[in-house]
């Protein structure tokens, strides 16, 4: 996240990895994505915490698998040949973790020219907003810049 | 070691070096006397010294400066050791720690008051005992015409970077010097070893100097070579011509030559000690100080994250090769198989080397303890005998790091409760010295950590009154010794009436119980009233790997450890009801039982023959049921994300064969849960109505 931090100090646009989960285009700084794998068989964590009661084996680790279309109240929809899964490295309490994430489908890496940010309305949607950093137009479409450790906390 | 920061190695350098000051100054503390400690001591303040003025720690150098010459006193005898003495220099060790490790936060005053205490203590000697010192013999420093000195040193002293010429070089700074190399044990050209030293000197010194400046020369050689001082007016020294008796040996002026060109001089190959007995023969010498510092020319000092990081390899290696083992039986082809038994043959191997090269001895850990209890029994006026024992038993370093804490604890709880006072221990008939023996040895793929007193035992009455007074349990509850015992472990338990500076507060025992149980450990308790307590840590060998069992419940699989395996049974007709009497009866005795598929909400039918596993957790014994066992499975443990800290059922994962990951089942954590809980009462009551 520390990426975000910096583009938005200096001004610049943040170098994003796109991708769509549920119904929205999330946006993610190129830093912070690790690998984007092709889904592979899941562990079900019981009495886990509904979006993260999965975990896989990445490169011989153990990793969370975080389905945020909960956190958002989305519908949860079975995988499709687009389904991805995006591995993430994030600070929470100062140590790294790593943390895999579903998405639909992922797209290119684009620049997000932050001039354009808002903050995520306060009505007119259903989302908490501790989860969003900010709201990004990118080409015709709005793109949810996402505050991950708040998400997944 | 791609770190090449020199104040990174000077503060392991220092550690070490302050770890090993206060292990002689304790060693010091019992054997006054003890003069190859004395030694000891002094080398590692003159290297702190020295290191510390070159990687510009100044104040460390300095204050350690004034030390060294306020101990040198007591090296040369001048002043003897103390008790007190041995105190102001622990502290004095504990200034130089802090004075290394954070010199801002560290009051200059501090230094001040211990130098004054040590010149005080110091002053206080010298006045007491001046007549003994003067009988301690014609006065050995002063040699108004000079020294005969013999040098010979071992072979290997140049391999060490030990170079004689400078040494020879400093001696001369001390007075005229004439210097005779001996070159009897010279060989031949052909068998001349350029690294090895066949050369030995006999220097004749002129002038003023002291005997023990001319030991300081060789302070740090000693342990290496044979020096001889002999005053220049004492007869010659006994030498015995080894070859013909050739013209006597000529003056040679410094510098001495490098290997003599021809054998023509000969010299007594080594002198008979002629020194006055002001100091401890030699061989006496020798011997402590070798073993009080090992030379480590057969070990390195490796990085623990670099071993972290081996491990992990390892451990994907295992996991790797039993995918390679399972895909190898499924085809019918020799040669695969061959290669896949193979590479399960060296990855074994590679796995337990790796495992043993994480095993540290627990020794180390146990001598902090030392200085802990010094303090202890000072500060508490209780006089405490510390024992240790199996200090050579091997444990995960990993393990050993996180005991610290709790045998603190232990330690403290041990002498500040356990240890009565002298008084009522004479009153008592036992000896008014306490005794702590902290123990370990290997029982099985166990370690058994032990933490003894001699002192008054556990008050099993207090401690349920205090546990009933506190809610834990309702009065009358038939409880057995062990259970009550395990009311110490929770949370702000305390039977102490005051609170000390120490203990008393109920901290501690709770956080003694949890790190043991984070290393999958248990802790028993054995106490007899008026003859001590033990309390046994059991440890397991290592966390990264362990045996498991493999399971299957639903569509899921699972690992249990199997160290608390017992015995599978299939679960009987009667309990295949969803809600039934979830009891076994295995030979005789009761045994509840959990329904794993109930409890991870398998889906799926269960299957028609379900299985049971009795898992033993300390003392209680529970059945778990699951739809199949799998087998056995070498299980590398991997932790699982913080993400997850709030499922406690689980205490890792492990990687499968096919590459899935499995989680690792807790049974302590299960047993916790409650169920078997509730469902260990219930037994009771069925007990007490049978």
């Amino acid at each position: 996240m520390t990426d975000f931090v910096e583009a938005i100090e200096q001004g610049h646009a943040l170098q994003a990895v796109m991708m769509r989960i549920g119904t929205e285009t999330f946006a993610l700084g190129a830093g912070m994505v690790r690998e984007i794998i092709d889904p592979i068989p899941t562990t079900r964590v019981a009495g886990a915490r509904p979006h993260l009661g999965h975990v896989v084996n990445v490169r011989g680790n153990v990793v969370p698998l975080a389905d945020i279309r909960e956190r958002f109240g989305m519908p949860i929809t079975a995988a499709t040949p687009d389904t991805r899964f995006v591995v993430i490295e994030l600070e929470l309490d100062g140590d790294p973790t790593l943390v895999a994430l579903v998405a639909d489908k992922v797209f290119e890496v684009t620049a997000v020219a932050l001039e354009s940010r808002q903050p995520a309305p306060k009505i007119g949607t259903s989302w908490r907003p501790e989860y969003i950093r900010s709201i990004v137009k990118s080409a015709e479409d709005f793109v949810i810049i996402p505050d991950m450790p708040a998400i997944l906390n | 070691m791609t770190d090449h920061d020199p104040r990174a190695v000077f503060l392991a350098e220092a550690n070490e070096l302050l770890d090993r000051l206060e292990t002689t100054l304790l060693d010091l503390g019992d054997r006054p006397d003890d003069s190859a400690l004395i030694d000891t001591a002094f080398r590692a303040l003159h290297t702190i010294k020295g290191s510390g003025a070159m990687f510009g720690f100044d104040r460390v150098a300095a204050f350690t400066h004034d030390f060294e010459t306020a101990f040198d006193l007591v090296r040369r005898g001048e002043v003897p050791t103390s008790a007190d003495l041995v105190n102001v220099s622990l502290s004095a060790k504990d200034y130089i720690r802090t004075l290394i490790e954070d010199p801002d936060a560290t009051a200059p005053v501090i230094g001040e008051a211990i130098l004054a205490e040590l010149e005080r203590l110091i002053r206080r000697a010298k006045e007491a005992p001046e007549t003994e010192l003067a009988a301690e013999g014609p006065s050995p420093d002063a040699a108004p015409e000079g020294w005969r000195i013999g040098i010979a040193f071992a072979p290997d002293v140049l391999r060490n970077g030990t170079n004689p010429l400078a040494l020879l070089d400093e001696l001369r700074e001390l007075g005229p010097c004439t210097v005779v190399p001996r070159v009897a044990d010279l060989p031949d050209l052909a068998g001349l070893d350029p690294e090895s030293l066949a050369l030995g000197w006999d220097v004749t010194l002129r002038g003023a100097a002291t005997r023990a400046a001319i030991e300081d020369v060789f302070l740090f050689v000693r342990d290496d070579m044979v020096l001889t001082l002999a005053p220049l007016d004492a007869p010659e020294p006994a030498a015995e011509p080894v070859l013909d008796p050739s013209p006597a040996p000529v003056p040679v002026p410094m510098p001495a030559p490098a290997p003599a060109p021809a054998r023509s001089v000969a010299t007594p190959a080594v002198e008979p000690a002629p020194a006055p007995a002001a100091k401890p023969p030699e061989a006496e010498r020798k011997g402590p100080a070798r073993s009080t510092e090992p030379r480590g020319s057969s070990t390195m000092r490796v990085e623990a994250e670099r071993l972290d990081e081996l491990l992990d390899r390892v451990g994907e290696l295992v996991i790797a090769q039993a995918r390679l083992s399972q895909l190898a039986g499924l085809h019918a082809d020799g040669g695969l198989q061959t290669i896949a038994e193979e590479i399960e043959r060296l990855s074994a191997q590679l796995r337990d080397t790796t495992m043993s090269i994480r095993m540290v001895p627990i020794g180390a850990l146990f001598s902090r303890f030392r200085r802990l209890v010094h303090d202890l029994s000072g500060d508490l006026g209780k006089p405490v005998t510390f024992v240790t024992d199996g200090e050579e038993t091997e444990l995960d370093k990993t393990v050993i790091e996180r005991l610290a804490d709790p045998l603190v604890h232990l330690i403290r709880n041990a002498i500040d409760h356990g240890i009565e006072d002298p008084a009522r221990r004479s009153a008592s008939g036992k000896n008014a010295t306490g005794r702590i023996t902290l123990s370990a040895e290997h029982v099985g793929a166990q370690v058994l950590v032990t933490v003894r007193d001699d002192g008054a035992g556990l008050d099993v009455t207090r401690i349920r009154a205090k546990a009933e007074e506190r809610g834990l349990v309702a009065p009358g509850t038939p409880l057995t010794d062990q259970q009550v015992y395990q009311f110490l472990f929770a949370p702000g338990f305390s039977t102490a009436q005051q609170i000390s500076a120490l203990s008393g507060r109920g901290v501690g025992m709770d956080v003694v119980k949890k790190t043991i149980e984070g290393l999958r450990g248990s802790i028993d308790i054995t106490t007899e009233p008026g003859a001590g307590t033990a309390i046994v840590l059991r440890l397991p060998l290592t966390l990264a790997i362990i045996e498991g069992l493999l399971i299957r419940v639903g569509e899921g699989r699972y690992v249990l450890p199997l160290s608390a395996v017992e015995e599978c049974v299939e679960l009987p007709e009667s309990g295949r009801g969803e809600r039934g009497r979830d009891f076994l009866n295995i030979r005789g005795d009761l045994v509840p039982f959990l329904r794993l598929r109930s409890l991870f909400e398998a889906a799926g039918e269960p299957d028609p023959y379900q299985k049971v596993i009795i898992v033993s957790v300390g003392e209680t014994r529970f059945g778990l049921v699951a739809d199949q066992i799998l087998g056995n499975h070498q299980t590398v443990i991997k932790s699982l994300s913080k993400l997850h800290a709030d499922v406690t059922t689980f205490s890792g994962a492990t990687i499968l064969g096919d590459g899935t990951a499995a989680l690792i089942i807790d049974p302590a954590q299960l047993m916790a849960g409650g169920q078997i809980g509730a469902a260990a009462d219930g037994l009771r009551e069925f007990r007490e109505v049978a």
